[in-house]
């Protein structure tokens, strides 16, 4: 006797608007100033309308798009109630029958040895306005809650999986590819400590008995689970969980009505949660404050112009195309769009993807996080670092001259001075940087150290391998930017 | 002064005769003499009136071009939220509840030069057809202190009628400013579906509610809702066409006007008085030309009861949200957060609401839905269509606004669905979403007065404000007035 | 579906829609609603197979606006009408048992 854990998911992810769906409040994470970001809109006031906000309806039409869903052409909006001190109308916004979009798929690699992939259905996407945050007394006394209104109104799409998912590492990697993919999208920064994107899961187990039979057992919905590791351990652990609980009761799928878990991450274990149970009746019904909307293929047609490359294409691409490994590519395009279009950039431009790999995923990167910038703002360009790296191709410099050049340009930037590509070689000159490949110059430099150091010569001719470092060293310091390679192999052909 | 139309008003600060601030002083002398008996205002400000009135004067003598309501005392009523002035909706829920903001019928009112004067009384969230199922006291009709002045804009139309202030703001959800003015002897309309933004006014059934003008003669109502009308991109069921200057042609009689009289409704039970009333009226209507035939509405006999499905179950909706967290009443015995709820709740609705508030969750519910909102979406478009049909044939469809005269007060409040049926001739106009209007036309055997109804085609108030004056130049209904 | 509502109808609704009745109220919206509900089912006669539902007045489509900020309001008038607050939050009391969505 074995199982399977049959999982779907259901994830809300916050769309990166300027402003809430239904109001021009600003959409942004603000917990350290509560109650600042409302209107009379957000906070359910008497009176108060809501309008659909143009670009989160765009946003999520393109996730959809990205999804493979259908665009559906007529969508409408629904209340959907029930009461809670983070919902101010005492009604959620959302959509029921009519969701903007459904039946598509996203395909995650189940498999990185072998690259094998597994193609996840996705029911539905919808569009609806978050709630609020509620802040729990956690002290175990008995003080009231408090209620933070900012984040209510903020446009959420939800992405509700098939239950295609066979394990909690199958549910782990979707959630990982899914965020991979809007993140790729820029339809939301997936930001999970901020609930950027957050996680609800479906979960029960089909049990395969000795004599040839599966049985389902009771669905259970694992609430708020906002890390990928604990989308794991969570799914993990209900799974064993319903297999001691079917060996103990008997119980099947239908016997018992779909139950609401919780996930206590610090001490690892889910469980139920108490729910009212007349909460089950939402009374959705169409919102009268808000029109239907409409969608012609031509404007479908047109935001699918803005979907682009999807992360797997463009890891695969960079793969190939670059020679990087499956690592390098996706730590590149696990930073987002813009950083994957600098990297390409860069890498066109030196004409050695390692490289341009190496240097932004480590320089870069380095200097982004240290600066708590985006790469928009990053000072030395993807232009200017792509000239700068060509030159070690073309052995112009040493990799050593050119983070010193790097640092330089970073320097000037810190310093207000305009950092244009054409510093790169007006600072290789200044220092002197440049790989003398002019051998006259170098020979008359390298004969007369040979010269002057004839003791050395003669300890190298006698066998001592050793003594040329310091014969280098010599040459080196007088001509600044040699490849020490290069003058090796004058000394050593001049000394033979 | 008293009795002067809101035209007269203008013309005479116009002209230099009179001030805002001495209109203004009569309207509120009025209202402390009568307000008692009538309980028509919940609340007003002598001195905040005045300061209105008076910047008004001031800007008159220094020569500003003013707005077309200027001086103008309006009464709003008080289930439009105007910042930091209470907004009861005449229910104990909202008793402190002052709102941050204003609706956008409000800025309109302030633009056209208006001086708000106080928040009339209504039924508690609109939902009444007496004014006695607010929080603070019925309002009394000014022709008879016994009887109803109707509702909900009860507070609004008496207001008007006792001479208390020359034009009233009202919200009618099926019928709400129609039924009072007809009960208290003066014009209400109730424009289309979208033409006036809900921005701001309480909502109790969404798609039904618009926001319409109480006046003494046509002319005044045309005024107050050019001033109230117009597109405002905070309400999305809000119409984005110009706004015809209604109070410019108001006096233009129609050339070939066709009238239908719709059958169904004269197949009703009705007053003799108003039987007799709306026969004398489409003589007249016949004697200045128009064409008088009878149209049919095969299923304005469903529209109460498709009336009564809808309307709750928005309402249960929209009134959700008074739960005693963000504002309004919050009990002070609870257990828990649940209790608290449902404390505060029991505590600050009225029983109307509370009735209404259960039909609509009832017909909302799992297992219900179908049967009872959808089917009621559904017979809502049978109805439309048939407006349409008749449409095709005539111009401005014709009906008694009630088949009653004001009642007295008390007797109807223990029997809901009785006085839901009352409602029966104005709730086509709002599941239709067309406008409607009500005039003056006559007096019952009782003494009380009787409204004529005239329906039009959506974004066509212009032909029913034209229609209407027709009429009012015929007769002298409208300058019948209450004696207090 | 015409038969009258039960009492427990009743007090399930009231609980769905967080109403607390007296016991008198109870009985009175049981007959009330019950009559209501008897009136309300002459809809059934109607045909409306093909007929689609009318949510709106006016059946207009595509409303948006742009994602352009407004003003929002400070704290202080956000928490203006709250019963209960500390000055930055509304206070409820402690919240037990899961809300919905």
């Amino acid at each position: 006797m074995n199982y399977t854990t049959v999982v779907g998911l259901e994830v809300h992810v916050q769309l990166q608007t300027a402003t809430k769906l239904f109001c021009g409040c600003l959409n942004k994470f603000n917990p350290d100033n509560p109650n600042v970001q409302t209107c009379p809109v957000c906070l359910g006031l008497p009176g108060a309308l809501p309008v659909m906000n143009r670009r989160a309806y765009e946003l999520a039409v393109k996730t959809a798009i990205a999804l493979n869903c259908n665009i559906a052409e007529f969508t409408k909006w629904d209340r959907k109630q029930y009461y809670y001190p983070d919902l101010p109308k005492a009604y959620q916004i959302s959509q029921y029958d009519l969701p903007f979009s459904s039946d598509g798929w996203l395909e995650i690699e189940i498999d990185d040895e072998t690259g094998e992939t597994k193609r996840i259905g996705i029911i539905r996407a919808h569009l609806e306005e978050d709630a609020g945050k509620n802040i729990h007394d956690e002290t175990g006394g008995n003080r009231d809650s408090r209620v933070d209104l900012n984040r209510c109104g903020t446009p959420l799409v939800e992405i509700v999986s098939q239950p295609d998912l066979s394990s909690a590492e199958e549910a782990r990697i979707y959630l990982e590819d899914l965020r991979r993919l809007l993140k790729s999208l820029e339809v939301s920064d997936c930001n999970m400590q901020e609930g950027s994107l957050r996680c609800d899961a479906n979960v029960n187990i089909h049990v395969h008995t000795d004599d040839g039979k599966t049985i389902a057992t009771p669905l259970v919905e694992i609430k708020n689970l906002n890390s990928f590791r604990n989308v794991e351990m969570a799914i993990e652990y209900e799974a064993v969980r319903q297999f001691q609980e079917w060996q103990e009761t008997g119980k099947t799928f239908g016997e018992v009505l779909k139950r609401t878990f919780g996930w206590n991450a610090d001490r690892g274990f889910t469980f139920e949660q108490r729910m009212k149970e007349e909460a089950s009746d939402y009374r959705y019904f169409p919102d009268p404050d808000l029109m239907p909307v409409t969608i012609t293929s031509e404007q479908v047609g047109a935001i699918q112009q803005t979907v682009g490359e999807s992360p797997v294409d463009m890891r695969k691409r960079f793969q190939e195309a670059y020679e990087l490994s499956r690592y390098d590519a996706s730590v590149i395009i696990d930073q987002g769009k813009s950083f994957s279009r600098y990297f390409e950039s860069v890498g066109k431009k030196c004409g050695n993807g390692k490289s341009a790999a190496n240097w932004t995923t480590q320089d870069v990167l380095r200097e982004l996080n240290e600066r708590k910038i985006e790469i928009e703002l990053f000072p030395v360009t993807d232009e200017t670092l792509g000239i700068l790296l060509h030159k070690i191709e073309l052995d112009e410099i040493t990799v050593k001259s050119a983070r010193e050049v790097f640092e330089i340009l970073l320097a000037e930037a810190d310093a207000g001075k305009s950092v244009t590509p054409a510093r790169v070689d007006a600072i290789i000159d200044e220092k002197n940087l440049r790989i003398v490949s002019d051998t006259g110059e170098l020979e008359k430099i390298i004969n007369e150290v040979l010269r002057k150091n004839e003791q050395i010569v003669a300890d190298f001719r006698g066998g001592k391998q050793g003594a040329i470092g310091p014969l280098i060293g010599q040459v080196m310091r007088q001509v600044g930017a040699a490849d020490a390679k290069v003058v090796r192999e004058i000394i050593v052909r001049k000394i033979d | 002064m008293l009795s002067a139309t809101a035209q007269e008003l203008r013309d005479q600060q116009e002209c230099g005769e009179l001030s805002s601030v001495e209109i203004t002083s009569v309207c509120l002398d009025a209202i402390d003499e009568h307000n008692e008996k009538l309980n028509a205002f919940l609340t007003f400000d002598r001195d905040d009136a005045l300061q209105q009135a008076r910047r008004i004067d001031e800007r008159r003598a220094a020569g500003e071009t003013l707005g077309p309501l200027a001086g103008l005392p309006v009464a709003i009523k008080d289930n439009i939220c105007i910042e930091g002035v209470t907004t009861t909706c005449a229910s104990r829920s909202l008793e402190n509840f002052r709102p941050p903001y204003s609706a956008h019928v409000i800025d309109r009112l302030r633009n056209a030069g208006a001086v708000l004067l106080g928040k009339t009384n209504l039924d508690e969230f609109a939902m009444g057809s007496s004014t006695e199922n607010s929080a603070y006291g019925p309002t009394r009709n000014p022709h008879n202190l016994d009887c109803t002045p109707g509702g909900s804009s009860g507070g609004s139309a008496a207001a008007v009628a006792a001479s208390l202030v020359p034009l009233a703001v009202g919200s009618d959800t099926g019928g709400s400013i129609r039924q009072p003015a007809a009960f208290c002897g003066i014009v209400g309309m109730k424009p289309t579906y979208g033409r006036v933004s809900r921005y701001g006014l309480v909502a109790f059934a969404s798609s039904l509610d618009q926001i319409g003008p109480f006046a003494r003669d046509v002319t005044g109502a045309a005024m107050l809702l050019e001033g109230l009308a117009g597109y405002d991109d905070r309400d999305s069921t809000c119409i984005n066409q110009p706004v015809a200057k209604y109070s410019q042609t108001v006096d233009q009689p129609l050339e070939g006007l066709r009238i239908g009289v719709v059958k169904e409704y004269l197949e009703h039970d009705l007053d003799d008085g108003i039987r007799s009333s709306m026969a004398t009226s489409m003589d007249i209507y016949r004697s200045l030309g128009a064409e008088v035939k009878a149209v049919s509405l095969p299923h304005a006999n469903y529209s109460v009861a498709t009336y009564y499905l809808i309307g709750p179950s928005e309402a249960s909706s929209n009134l959700a949200r008074y739960d005693g967290v963000h504002y309004g009443h919050r009990s002070s015995e609870f257990d828990d957060m649940i209790d608290m709820y449902c404390a505060s709740r029991g505590e600050g609705f009225g029983a109307e609401v509370k009735r209404r508030v259960m039909l609509g969750t009832y017909a909302l519910s799992a297992g219900y839905y179908d049967a009872y909102y959808l089917k009621a979406l559904k017979v809502r478009r049978l109805i439309r269509n048939d407006y349409d049909a008749a449409f095709q044939e005539v111009d401005v469809i014709a009906s008694p606004t009630t088949p009653h005269t004001a009642f007295q007060l008390g007797v109807m409040s223990d029997v809901p669905l009785s006085m839901y049926l009352s409602d029966l001739f104005t709730i086509g106009c709002n599941l239709a979403g067309i406008p409607g209007i009500s005039i003056p036309c006559g007096v019952g055997n009782d003494g009380m007065p009787i409204g004529l109804q005239l329906m039009g085609r959506a974004l066509e108030e212009e032909t029913l404000f034209r229609a209407a004056r027709m009429f009012e130049r015929e007769t002298d209904w409208h300058q019948r007035r209450a004696a207090l | 579906m015409t038969s009258p509502l039960s009492v427990e109808e009743i007090q399930r609704v009231a609980e769905l829609g967080r109403l607390k009745l007296s016991s008198e109220e109870v009985s009175e919206y049981t007959g009330q609603l019950g009559a209501i509900l008897e009136y309300v089912a002459k809809l059934q006669d109607i045909d409306t197979e093909d007929v689609e539902p009318m949510a709106h007045a006016v059946e207009v489509q595509n409303v948006f606006r742009e994602d352009e900020p407004r003003e929002s309001l400070p704290c202080d008038a956000a928490l203006v009408n709250a019963p209960k607050t500390d000055g930055e939050f509304f206070l409820v009391p402690q919240i037990l048992g899961g809300g919905g969505a």
